[in-house]
């Protein structure tokens, strides 16, 4: 982001730390120190996740996604293999020391109902020390960041607040010393689900500010593919079925397992994942406003229904060509508005449900002053998604590298 | 009852205003040392069990027996020990707290949501800290409502103390009692009875002021 931007400069400062689990192993249960035991928890489990990215570990119930994710923090410890925090083995830093640095997030929040939301808010830079006109000042500075009135909020208790207010008061706690990585645990899940876009979209928002690494667990694919710049998908008894980013793993999913749960509208979800910006536009036949009917038809050539501009450049709507009589001017009467308006962040997802909804069924695509830059139709965004469907023939070979990027090029 | 007495004869209660002064303040104290005790050790053992739960079964069995044993048969056992003292007077009235006591404690403690708990854990609380910082005191309400009811207990429990010289109330419903006087009977039983009520609303109030989250509403 912006990383000499005013208000965040601190916070901006700093990077989030790459999280690595190397061959890791969680058995439970009499005897898993010697291999035996019950089936492994999470088996054999390795991925890296960069610094500042935000890695999603996804699957059904019981594939040890909270298993895994409590080992980073070690609420579990680990029965073989290791997990590193910017390469440094874990298990050589005291828990409470290294749980300080670890923003931790669960689905019931988890605040104390005894104290105020300024209280818990304050309570890792408590733990570690720091001065209290330095803990207040972050409090408000954290609860604006959060979009709740410090003043309002700093001094009521957990329970006079909304769910979705706690829900962003639990991630403010978290997020109160500044962590370098943040574990969250079905963060989102225990909001409705209009609640829930809003939060998972401010959260977006506030990791880009922070740069902060973040482990989340979820069982809720699209949530994975929403949030996640990797997601890694995990399967029963422990295993991980594919590691790469959203666009990657519905575009080419590794198996029958991740083609199951990513779902059968996976080209849809993917359309999700892009935006106008990235797909090649058509031109459409234009016009301005006062133009000479006879000139504008002559440069239409063939063209059914001419786009017709204001004087800045604005669509003002579509003209039948064959109803335009040659003599006159062109002006903003005849034009038909009910076209269908992009920007180039608007995703092709959004952009399909509104084509397929209006009955011109071509969209214009404006910049954000508004200013005519191309037209997206139906066969554009069918291209789209062909184009990056079918995958080169070597990245179907196992092992090969994909691109990387794809997850933060569609967001 | 002597025929033709009086229930109450007020101008006994006038003349022996200085005596029913000195038998509340005793009531109050003998009362005061057996809860205050009563909860050290409650407490002492409610923790040890939060760690070790096996020697919960163990301890609430054993207090449960020394709750069932009629209060003067306990008093009558111990005198040969410890005589007519005040240490059998509390020996008796401590062992009847802590059954209550030890029970509030632990479900206090236990009651605790295990999502505040691990937060606690997962933000890099120390054990310790989580008891001190986090159970204790989301245990408070909880442990409070213990102490009334072994309070208001003890309070009625004291007035048996009186049959071995130790003073409080049940020195005038002995009196009463022994005369065949009904006026001192009464002052003790209504005494005894009007000083639960009121210590039992005190600690009501002391409870709101220490866990105001409870009490706080939009």
């Amino acid at each position: 982001m912006q990383p000499d931007g005013k208000g965040t400069s601190e916070s901006a400062a700093r990077q989030g730390a790459s999280v690595e689990f190397r061959h890791v192993t969680k058995r439970f249960g009499a005897g898993a120190a010697d291999g035996k035991g019950t089936p492994g928890a999470v088996n054999d489990l390795s991925l890296i996740v960069p610094p500042g990215e935000i890695c999603v570990l996804v699957g059904p119930s019981g594939c040890g996604k909270t298993t895994s994710l409590k080992m980073v923090n070690r609420l579990v410890e680990p029965t073989e293999g290791q997990v590193l925090i910017d390469g440094q083995d874990i298990s050589t830093v005291r828990a409470t020391v290294l749980r300080r640095r670890i923003g931790y997030v669960i689905q019931q929040i988890g605040l104390f109902p005894h104290q105020t939301i300024g209280e818990n808010v304050a309570t890792v830079p408590r733990l570690l020390g720091w001065p209290k006109e330095r803990i207040r000042s972050r409090v408000d500075e954290l609860l604006t960041l959060i979009g709740l009135d410090p003043g309002g909020v700093r001094d009521r208790y957990p329970s006079q607040l909304s769910g979705g207010e706690r829900q962003r008061v639990g991630v403010a706690r978290a997020m109160a010393a500044e962590p370098p990585v943040m574990l969250m645990d079905e963060p989102f899940g225990a909001v409705d689900p209009i609640v829930r876009g809003r939060l998972q979209n401010e959260f977006l928002r506030l990791h880009q500010e922070l740069g902060t690494t973040v482990l989340l667990v979820t069982h809720d694919i699209d949530e994975a593919i929403k949030m996640g710049d990797r997601v890694a998908i995990m399967q029963q008894g422990g295993y991980l079925a594919q590691y790469a980013p959203p666009a990657e793993l519905l575009a080419n999913p590794a198996n029958d397992f991740v083609a199951r749960f990513v779902g059968s509208d996976r080209g849809l979800k993917r359309l999700a994942l892009m935006t106008v910006a990235e797909v090649d536009l058509r031109e459409a036949a234009t016009a301005r406003v006062g133009e000479p009917v006879r000139s504008a038809l002559a440069r239409a050539a063939e063209a059914a229904y001419i786009l017709l501009l204001d004087m800045d450049g604005r669509p003002e709507g579509w003209v039948n060509a064959r109803r335009l009589r040659p003599e006159g001017t062109l002006d903003s009467e005849a034009a038909d508005p009910s076209s269908p308006i992009f920007t180039p962040a608007t995703t092709l997802r959004d952009a399909l449900s509104m084509l397929l909804a209006s009955a011109v069924q071509t969209g214009v695509v404006v910049d954000e002053s508004g200013r005519y830059v191309g037209a997206l139709t139906l066969e554009v965004v069918g291209a789209a998604l062909r184009g990056a469907t079918t995958p080169p023939p070597e990245a179907l070979t196992i092992g090969s590298p994909s691109e990387p990027d794809d997850g933060h090029a569609a967001r | 009852m002597t025929p033709g007495e009086p229930l109450i004869r007020w101008d006994w209660i006038a003349r022996n205003l200085d005596a029913i002064g000195q038998r509340i303040a005793e009531h109050v104290v003998l009362t005061g040392i057996a809860v205050g005790i009563g909860l050290l050790i409650s407490f002492a053992l409610s923790i040890w069990i939060v760690r070790q739960p096996r020697w919960y079964g163990p301890v609430t069995w054993v207090t449960g027996i020394l709750y069932t044993i009629p209060s003067l048969a306990l008093f009558a056992l111990l005198i040969p020990f410890t005589g007519l003292s005040l240490l059998t007077a509390e020996i008796g009235l401590i062992g009847y707290t802590l059954l209550i006591l030890i029970r509030n404690i632990v479900s206090g403690i236990q009651s605790v949501p295990a999502d505040v708990r691990e937060a606690a854990l997962g933000m890099g609380y120390t054990q310790r800290q989580v008891l001190w910082q986090v159970e204790l005191p989301l245990a408070l309400a909880v442990i409070i409502a213990g102490v009334r009811i072994a309070t208001v207990t003890t309070i009625g429990l004291t007035t048996v103390t009186a049959l071995i010289g130790q003073g409080g109330l049940g020195y005038f419903i002995l009196e009463g009692i022994q005369r065949f006087f009904s006026t001192p009977l009464i002052v003790g039983a209504v005494l005894s009875v009007t000083l639960a009520i009121l210590v039992d609303g005190a600690l009501v109030l002391v409870q709101r002021w220490l866990t105001p989250w409870t009490s706080a509403r939009s």
